[in-house]
């Protein structure tokens, strides 16, 4: 691969890195295993942890695959690699 | 005009519409039948995979699911949605780029090997006819239920539609179908979850009524969630939002079923071939997210449902007296969806937790001192009378909600739009494993396009017939089989296609040794564990989740393979190399 790409690539892995923690800490974090002690604060009649597991993480799951699309094109655009 | 006239006019509605949309979109070449030609926009795409996404299981039973397991259904929740995220990042643009028509196309191409090839066609078969079989009989229930039809002429209904678009239109007639498909079932789930919100918290948008007051009652301006909490202690349940009460539901094993859910789905066949379907490496990006957004609609409406349905079903049901009770309870008497069997002889009905009695409910045609149905199931020793099938919870909504019959009708049209949608998207993903990756890449390799066009309908009416089959005798594990399609979806593709994406390094053995490990591993261990009366010897984790063990051997297996046999040749390292970069995939043929 040219060093222009081995760049790209990088940059790439850096942002799926950087949002799949996310993924991870809004679902796996959130949403199981700090459950109980999120569920002791609660925004209306939800408990967060409850919150996060039945509602939360869905919302963030959908803003994450959009995000991940905007990061993706202004990186394809800055090393010229759209179609 | 009654319910069932306007089921009749609605499911006769959206049917025409079906079969209108595959004749526009019928196909003459192999590239329309099995990627819709690459020109599906993305936000088309989006519904597309929305409704070939979300079965029968979503649509009918899943809040049902959510409403008795309470917190633990996240992981239906976290796990059917969060798998979009994994596609999203890790394949579908890759996938995309890479742009052959199949799954076992990419596996057999990048590890250069027609053995594996072979392995990943028989997975992709395999993980689909599981999953179709049970649709066919989600669209024979529907039937049943709704139209009063025999359940097997149902599935035989069923199944000439699905054929008839299936092979006319190939991917292209299946993507616009699924499109029309989408609308109908999203607008059939809205509507009677709007009306029960509206009516349990007097707030119309169901995620918000979800965490707020109830409106009227005995409990009125008290939190909804609190109050089920008190109720289930009241009752002997656990509380609604309890987390980790019982083994099944240790925070382990809630922890693996959601990661083998969300791998399993970014793993499933049908759903990855949706990525071929589009236009650009761009453009499988943004279809991944619109796909996620159309799903998130419904199944952050499900929990919602879930909770006022429990609570609506607990407060107008427990110690009413049978005469009294709703009208809906007496139309869904007739199909067993529930049942009562007065123990105390009160003429009233009691719940609480455990079986009412053994197995489903089995009328004996007479009537008891109540007018009640009676039953000829030896009753239990516990106090609770009354039983529910979690199916109930969706199918009953429109009637609790108190509107009108056509709404009925429409939420059949959407129970048989989701369960078809999925099954003509499973079999698509039959016939091209079947005649592309089998028949044309390793059997036939001069097949003309004429000839591979008419294998693959073929193909499309020996699968049809297959899961007919099995729709009308379902062996007896369907019910079971859910857990093998996510378990070996996770344990088998996943692993492999991400390993091919992002290392140069795993080569044709480790990519057969992983597979067959990770399937053989999950394989065994649902088999001992679901019908061999084995207990749960892997640290306690249900079947259900053990795929997640499953895909880490297989990502174990194959590195360690890789790097103690051959290296991958220079022209497979370039492949690699292409696929991530975006430019040059490739002209779109738009129709």
């Amino acid at each position: 691969m040219s060093k222009e790409h081995t760049e790209y690539w990088r940059r790439n892995i850096r942002i799926m890195v950087w949002l799949l923690s996310i993924w991870f800490i809004v679902s796996y974090l959130f949403g199981i295993i700090l459950v109980d002690v999120l569920n002791t604060i609660k925004i209306g009649g939800f408990p967060l942890g409850f919150w996060f597991a039945q509602q939360g993480s869905i919302y963030v799951f959908v803003v994450l695959i959009f995000v991940y699309c905007h990061l993706m094109k202004k990186l394809d655009h800055e090393f010229d690699v759209e179609e | 005009m009654g319910i069932l006239g306007w089921t009749y006019v609605m499911v006769g509605l959206t049917f025409t519409l079906y079969i209108v949309v595959a004749w526009r979109s019928r196909v003459k070449d192999v590239k329309g039948f099995y990627v819709a030609g690459m020109g599906v926009p993305p936000v088309a795409n989006g519904m597309a995979t929305g409704a070939d996404w979300m079965s029968a299981a979503s649509f009918i039973s899943m809040a049902g699911l959510i409403s008795f397991l309470g917190y633990p259904g996240c992981y239906y929740l976290m796990g059917w949605t969060g798998g979009y995220v994994l596609l999203a990042l890790l394949l579908a643009p890759y996938l995309r780029k890479f742009g052959k028509y199949t799954v076992p196309d990419f596996v057999g191409d990048r590890y250069y090997s027609d053995t594996a090839r072979l392995v990943a066609a028989v997975c992709a078969i395999f993980v689909s006819f599981t999953y179709v079989a049970g649709q066919m009989r989600g669209v024979g229930i529907v039937f049943s239920r709704f139209l009063e039809v025999d359940i097997n002429t149902g599935v035989i209904i069923g199944m000439c539609i699905v054929f008839f678009y299936a092979a006319l239109g190939g991917m292209k007639g299946i993507t616009w179908t699924q499109v029309c498909q989408y609308c109908v079932l999203i607008v059939a789930y809205l509507i009677p979850a709007i009306a029960i919100s509206m009516k349990v918290t007097g707030i119309p948008i169901p995620q918000i009524g979800f965490g707020s007051t109830i409106s009227a009652g005995p409990d009125a301006g008290k939190y909804l969630l609190d109050t089920l909490n008190i109720i289930a202690r009241d009752l002997g349940f656990t509380e609604y939002t309890a987390t980790f009460a019982s083994p099944s539901t240790s925070m382990l094993n809630v922890l693996c079923i959601t990661f083998a859910l969300m791998v399993g789905t970014a793993g499933l066949p049908h759903v990855i071939i949706r990525f071929y379907t589009v236009p650009s490496v761009k453009a499988a990006r943004i279809s991944a997210g619109w796909a996620l957004l159309f799903i998130a609609i419904l199944y952050t409406t499900a929990p919602a449902v879930a909770a006022f349905a429990r609570y609506n079903m607990i407060n107008t049901l427990n110690n009413q007296s049978y005469q009294h009770a709703p009208s809906w309870f007496k139309n869904w008497q007739k199909p067993g969806l529930i049942a009562w069997v007065d123990k105390n002889a009160d003429g009233k009905i009691q719940y609480f937790p455990g079986a009412p009695f053994a197995g489903r409910p089995d009328f004996t045609g007479q009537t008891g001192s109540f007018g009640e149905p009676l039953l000829a199931n030896a009753p239990t020793d516990n106090k609770n009378e009354l039983y529910v099938d979690r199916d109930i919870m969706v199918l009953a909504n429109p009637e609790i909600g108190g509107l009108p019959a056509w709404i009925v009708g429409l939420v059949a049209a959407g129970g048989l739009a989701a369960a078809l949608s999925t099954a003509a998207g499973l079999l698509l993903v039959v016939s091209s494993s079947i005649s592309h990756d089998l028949y044309y890449r390793v059997l036939n390799k001069n097949a003309t396009e004429k000839q591979r066009l008419l294998v693959g309908r073929i193909m499309i009416g020996v699968a049809v017939i297959c899961a007919g089959y099995f729709g009308i005798h379902p062996p007896a594990f369907v019910a079971q089989v859910v857990a093998f399609a996510f378990g070996l979806a996770a344990s088998s593709f996943f692993p492999i296609i991400v390993l091919g994406i992002f290392t140069t390094k795993t080569n044709r053995e480790g990519c057969i040794a992983g597979m067959i490990t990770g399937i053989v591993f999950t394989a065994v261990y649902i088999i001992q564990t679901k019908f061999l009366g084995v207990s749960n010897w892997f640290f306690g984790i249900t079947p259900e989740g053990i795929g997640t063990i499953g895909m880490l051997l297989n990502f174990i297996v194959a590195i360690a393979v890789s790097a103690v046999t051959s290296p991958v040749p220079e022209d497979v390292r370039r492949i690699v190399e292409n696929v991530r970069i975006p430019k040059g995939a490739g002209e779109a043929t738009a129709h």
